[in-house]
């Protein structure tokens, strides 16, 4: 089981730049096509400061500072035993490329079901551009399978 | 392109369906380099194997980047305020997705009008791989 005692800790604060070919490469990966995704005139055109990051790229600014990845190892959990169980974002501000983020985050809960065999981790994260201003909230949910504690 | 607008818009109203093609082990490879996410259960067949999967199978996140693309193809991104769903699933390769959702409420919050949509990503046998929702703003 996962102690518990990890509830409340506070992760490493995480830095990320948002680069124009990083987000090319997302649409391209995403099936993305249109042309304020992919073309800077574009993106000014449709109003965005520069190419606009799309609703879910921002997991990557966790996952490149391997915050997640670390805390499984931390917490003994196997990496290949994991599912992502819930997502969310909530949106204050447009991230475009050029982009400095910080990502704060924080275990807000962790709890078992099914007599442990299966074990949540929440992860809520706080994201600010290069002056501070709160651009976008996430909340994880990481489900951990454990085989070992099956019926 | 004209924007969707409040008034024009009821309950029950369903979005444009995004049929996607078919997931590959190719689709995850790129998904894993330009995500972030290198979880080799993803990519690497053995190591999938080794952690008690018969298959790699898709990131979670590739289902709702494609989810997010259907929503800003019907509202530009930025009038999206909140994006949140449950993983159901797994989607294997070969998977057939198809994005689709519904206008579930009108609301007004905060002195901005808003919708709330029900939103889900399926295959094409209609097994629900997730669910959620998603508030917009709309003038």
């Amino acid at each position: 089981m996962i102690d518990t005692k990890h509830i409340g800790r506070q992760l490493p604060t995480a830095t990320f730049e948002v680069e124009k070919g990083r987000l090319r490469f997302f649409a391209k990966a995403t099936g993305e096509t249109r042309p304020e995704y992919l073309d800077e005139a574009a993106a000014r055109a449709a109003g965005y400061r520069s190419l606009p990051v799309p609703p879910t790229f921002l997991m990557a600014a966790d996952l490149e500072a391997g915050i997640m990845f670390t805390l499984l190892e931390d917490l003994g959990v196997p990496i290949g035993n994991i599912l992502h169980g819930e997502q969310s974002f909530t949106y204050h501000q447009q991230v475009c490329a050029g982009d400095t983020l910080t990502v704060e985050s924080r275990i807000a809960d962790i709890y078992a079901k099914k007599g442990g065999a299966l074990e949540f981790i929440v992860k809520d994260s706080l994201i600010k551009d290069q002056k501070g201003t709160l651009v976008m909230e996430a909340r994880s949910i990481i489900v951990a399978r454990n085989p070992r504690e099956k019926a | 392109m004209s924007i969707v607008k409040f008034d024009q818009v009821k309950v029950g109203d369903e979005l444009p369906p995004l049929k996607l093609p078919k997931v590959t082990r190719t689709t995850l490879a790129l998904f894993a380099g330009a995500s972030g996410d290198h979880n080799p259960v993803h990519i690497d067949l053995d190591f999938a194997k080794a952690a008690g999967m018969p298959d790699v199978f898709a990131h979670g996140m590739l289902s709702m980047a494609y989810l997010g693309r259907f929503l800003t193809n019907w509202a530009p991104q930025t009038q999206l305020r909140h994006y949140a769903v449950r993983f159901s699933a797994i989607t294997p390769v070969g998977a057939k997705l198809t994005c689709g959702g519904k206008v579930a409420e009108k609301l007004e919050k905060n002195g901005e009008k808003l919708v709330k949509l029900e939103i889900g990503v399926a295959d094409d046998k209609g097994e629900i791989k997730l669910a959620g929702e998603a508030l917009v703003a709309l003038a």
